[in-house]
């Protein structure tokens, strides 16, 4: 056999909680090199985890291959015994999950858990494998390679952990190694080194990698081919160049144009009015004051910025940059330590419980996650009725025709109105979030990376409504997002913050080039671009990136 | 598409609603005593202080069921009143205990900062006396009766309720959900009522069942040391207590109401174990 890998007409099903058979996987063929790297792609449910781990002959809880062949190296890991497998698992096939964080033990030091896997296929000493983990910790550009082994997990940062991880799954000498959206949970300037080590060493190495990832740019750098799945099928097949500029099927079209929002021209915000929300010097965190009266733990520092009436503000910056704690602020869930929110001109009380209704309706906060942000136990009509009778009074038919119009309005259908959060899509109940704070009838909506926990086609449509519903309701968003491609499409000024202080403001027309701020300038040369080379031409200083990446 | 979702919904209902079969043998036995509680009155044979033997400490016959007491009183008359007694001030009692508690620990969780640390330490000072010990103390104080009885029982359970439903709250309390009601300028009652209560009423009515158990035990103790129910009338602690002395004769008298105790205590412990996944766990 000449390929490494041979996926033939695979096969997966589950059995449902209420009994019914379904067919997570239908059919899927392919194969892989060696020293291929073939990327999985495709939104959340469409399978491509599901077809990663079968090639270690795994399938999760509930689920079996029904059909179809998996050979790895000559074995037919399909159908092999469990005993058979777990001989295979770490010494052919590797795997390098999603959060490493999670999947360390945090009670071991790091090296004693990357070299487990030598101790449990006994290949040589423990001082054998201690030597090669030095290696691959060297190879993978980790820091201080002779001692971070004898850190615990949490003594190293989150990328640190993630190329840790990688080093487990190397140890063993594996052929194909399985990254399960490894970088999906780490800051773009974070990202980039670990894509970096990963690449270095697969390539280095010459082993054959699946690589699943919704996130068609961070795969462009690292797969030499790209599998586009969508409901267990696979829909397109190809070399990377040819997926990423000159796709064939309609949906990995779809897809890639999802990727860049269009921006939708509107009327230009009259400059000359009045802003409708104004920050003053705003600094507030958690924790007991100190002695300068400011808590201990200081998220948003000296923080002012204002707010067109019907324009919007993007806020960016990295995890722990203090952006969301500035819409807690705003939205008077923690009181400011200095400064003040103006809305209209009109200094608003620091904590909601203050704020007059009409106050509070003008501005909403919509969360990141709409699985936690909807209430689990009441129904789609009492979510959005809810704000309607609090604000306005509405009740009965009124209430259920202000309803029915809401859910127009965000593109729901009314057979909906009855469900549970649970019982919704994650598109639909991003939709739902939106509604609510739109049944207030705000001058202002606060959204905190509405769309990141989305699929790409589904966030550019909702990026795409929201649009629609500033036309013709004439909101003003601040719009807090980590990414850079949504902000550029939506916002009309842009303020970056590191370390809770605003580092500069910039018009969407700048961000590309017109940054001076060096950590502007890191953080958008950091976010992938649907380009191949990308990676391997980017050029960042070293001396601003260690500076400022949160490694 | 219509088709599909309406097959899936019933789907997760039968799912949902569906109870197996420990459950089901907890749920028939703990509906029978609810059902002699009601009606036992009616359904009893004799009056029941009358001395109907002149035999005592009987045992089972066609005329007397269970055997007859101490003083040649129909036990199964007396335990069919006495259920009305134990399954009564019990249900009041844990009813009472834990609307309090709840209330005050979703009141605690959400409100929060000093008014919790407060609250919360003041009532782990109280919970930590002995049950019994307290009861004992309280009940021997001011005297029993039956509204003293649930009144000391509640106030001793609620603490526990208190803790349980405070923490479950605490956690829901930090939800997204919970954040966009406060920004939207909702007050406490309506915080606690639709978006806490809803979501931790699961566990609190597995808390019920197990605190109803709690409480019938503690009541028959009671009973049993001679505060609880006062003659002529008894609950089934305090038919134990009477008919004591029959231990030794192994008369059905002292064996019956200790079985009608067990029954009731397992047999909800059973049903809340397995409570259908719909009351269960909400969430899911």
């Amino acid at each position: 056999m000449k390929n490494l890998v041979e996926v033939m007409n695979l096969h997966v099903g589950a059995v449902t909680d209420s009994g019914r058979k379904v067919e997570i996987i239908r059919g899927i063929s392919f194969s892989i090199a060696p020293d291929e790297i073939v990327a999985l792609i495709g939104e959340s449910g469409s399978g491509k985890t599901t077809t990663a781990l079968t090639l270690m002959g795994y399938t999760r809880d509930g689920c079996a291959i029904t059909g179809g062949h998996v050979f790895v190296d000559g074995y037919e890991v399909s159908a092999q015994t469990e005993h058979e497998r777990a001989n295979l698992r770490g010494k052919l096939v590797s795997y390098v999950p999603q959060s490493a964080a999670a999947a360390f033990n945090p009670s071991q030091t790091i090296l004693t858990q990357v070299i487990e896997i030598a101790q449990i296929h006994k290949l040589g000493s423990r001082d054998e494998a201690r030597r090669k983990a030095i290696e691959l910790f060297r190879a993978l550009a980790l820091p201080n390679p002779e001692t971070i082994g004898d850190r615990y997990p949490h003594q190293v940062s989150g990328g640190q952990l993630q190329r840790l991880a990688a080093a487990m799954a190397l140890i063993g000498e594996p052929k194909v190694v399985i990254f399960d959206e490894p970088t999906t949970a780490l800051d773009v300037t974070t990202q980039i080194e670990v894509l970096r080590a990963f690449k270095k060493v697969m390539q280095g190495k010459r082993i054959a990698g699946v690589y699943v990832s919704h996130d068609l740019a961070v795969v462009a750098q690292i797969a030499d081919r790209i599998l586009v799945l969508r409901n267990g099928e696979v829909q397109e097949a190809g070399d990377t160049r040819q997926i990423l500029h000159a796709p064939a099927h309609p949906y990995t079209k779809t897809l890639i144009a999802a990727y860049e929002p269009v921006r939708h021209d509107r009327a230009a915000a009259d400059s000359a009015d009045a802003p409708v929300l104004e920050a003053r010097n705003l600094s507030a965190g958690y924790g007991a004051p100190g002695q300068d009266g400011l808590p201990v733990m200081l998220a948003v520092n000296d923080v002012s910025f204002t707010l067109k009436r019907g324009s919007n503000l993007g806020v960016i910056g990295e995890s722990g940059c203090g952006k969301s704690t500035l819409a807690r602020v705003i939205a008077g869930l923690l009181p400011p330590a200095r400064g003040e929110v103006l809305f209209n001109g009109k200094a608003l009380p620091g904590l909601a419980s203050k704020r007059s209704k009409e106050e509070l309706r003008h501005v909403q906060i919509v969360f990141q996650l709409a699985d936690t942000a909807l209430n689990p136990a009441r129904s789609v009509s009492d979510i959005l009725g809810r704000p309607l009778t609090f604000y306005h009074g509405t009740r009965g038919a009124a209430r259920n025709r202000r309803i029915d119009e809401l859910m127009d309005m965000v593109r729901l259908p009314r057979a909906l109105k009855n469900r549970l959060p649970g019982e919704l899509s994650g598109g639909q109940k991003q939709r739902v979030n939106f509604a609510r704070a739109l049944a207030a009838d705000p001058s202002v909506v606060l959204c905190d990376e509405i769309t990141s926990a989305l699929d790409t086609v589904v966030a550019a449509a909702v990026t795409e409504l929201l649009q629609e519903l500033q036309r013709e309701l004439g909101l003003s968003y601040i719009f807090i997002s980590h990414d850079l491609n949504t902000v550029r499409a939506i916002c009309d000024e842009v303020v970056v913050m590191y370390g809770g202080r605003k580092v500069e403001q910039l018009l969407p027309g700048q961000l590309d080039g017109g940054a001076r701020h060096p950590y502007s300038q890191l953080l958008i040369s950091s976010v992938p671009q649907l380009d191949p080379g990308w990676l391997d031409n980017l050029k960042q200083n070293a001396k601003i990136v260690e500076q400022f990446a949160h490694e | 598409m219509t088709e599909d979702i309406a097959s899936r919904r019933a789907a997760r209902g039968r799912l949902g609603w569906r109870i197996n079969a420990v459950g089901l043998i907890g749920l028939a036995v703990v509906v029978f005593w609810a059902f002699v509680a009601i009606f036992g009155p009616m359904l009893a044979p004799y009056p029941v202080s009358e001395i109907v033997d002149f035999d005592y400490f009987g045992g089972m016959s066609a005329q007397f069921w269970l055997g007859t007491d101490y003083l040649g009183r129909d036990m199964l008359t007396r335990i069919l009143y006495g259920a009305r007694y134990t399954v009564g001030i019990s249900l009041a009692a844990v009813m009472l205990a834990c609307f309090i508690g709840v209330t005050m620990g979703m009141v605690a969780a959400t409100v929060g900062g000093w008014f919790d640390a407060v609250l919360s330490r003041a009532i782990d000072a109280l919970g930590c006396v002995p049950n019994l010990l307290l009861s004992l103390v309280i009940v021997a104080a001011v005297g029993s009766s039956i509204p003293v009885l649930i009144l000391t029982l509640a106030a001793i359970y609620s603490c526990g309720a208190f803790r349980f439903a405070r923490a479950l709250a605490v956690n829901v309390n930090t939800a997204d959900y919970v954040k966009v009601a406060r920004a939207r300028g909702e007050r406490l009652p309506y915080l606690i009522r639709e978006e806490i209560f809803p979501n931790i009423i699961g566990p609190v009515m597995a808390d019920f069942g197990l605190r109803f158990v709690f409480i019938v035990l503690l009541l028959s103790g009671l009973s049993f040391l001679g505060l609880g129910v006062q003659p002529p009338n008894a609950d089934w602690g305090g038919l134990v207590r009477e008919n004591i002395s029959g231990l030794a004769l192994g008369a059905p008298a002292v064996l019956m109401p200790s079985i009608a105790i067990a029954s009731l205590t397992i047999s909800v412990n059973m049903l809340i174990d397995n409570l259908p996944t719909r009351i269960r766990d909400r969430s899911e």
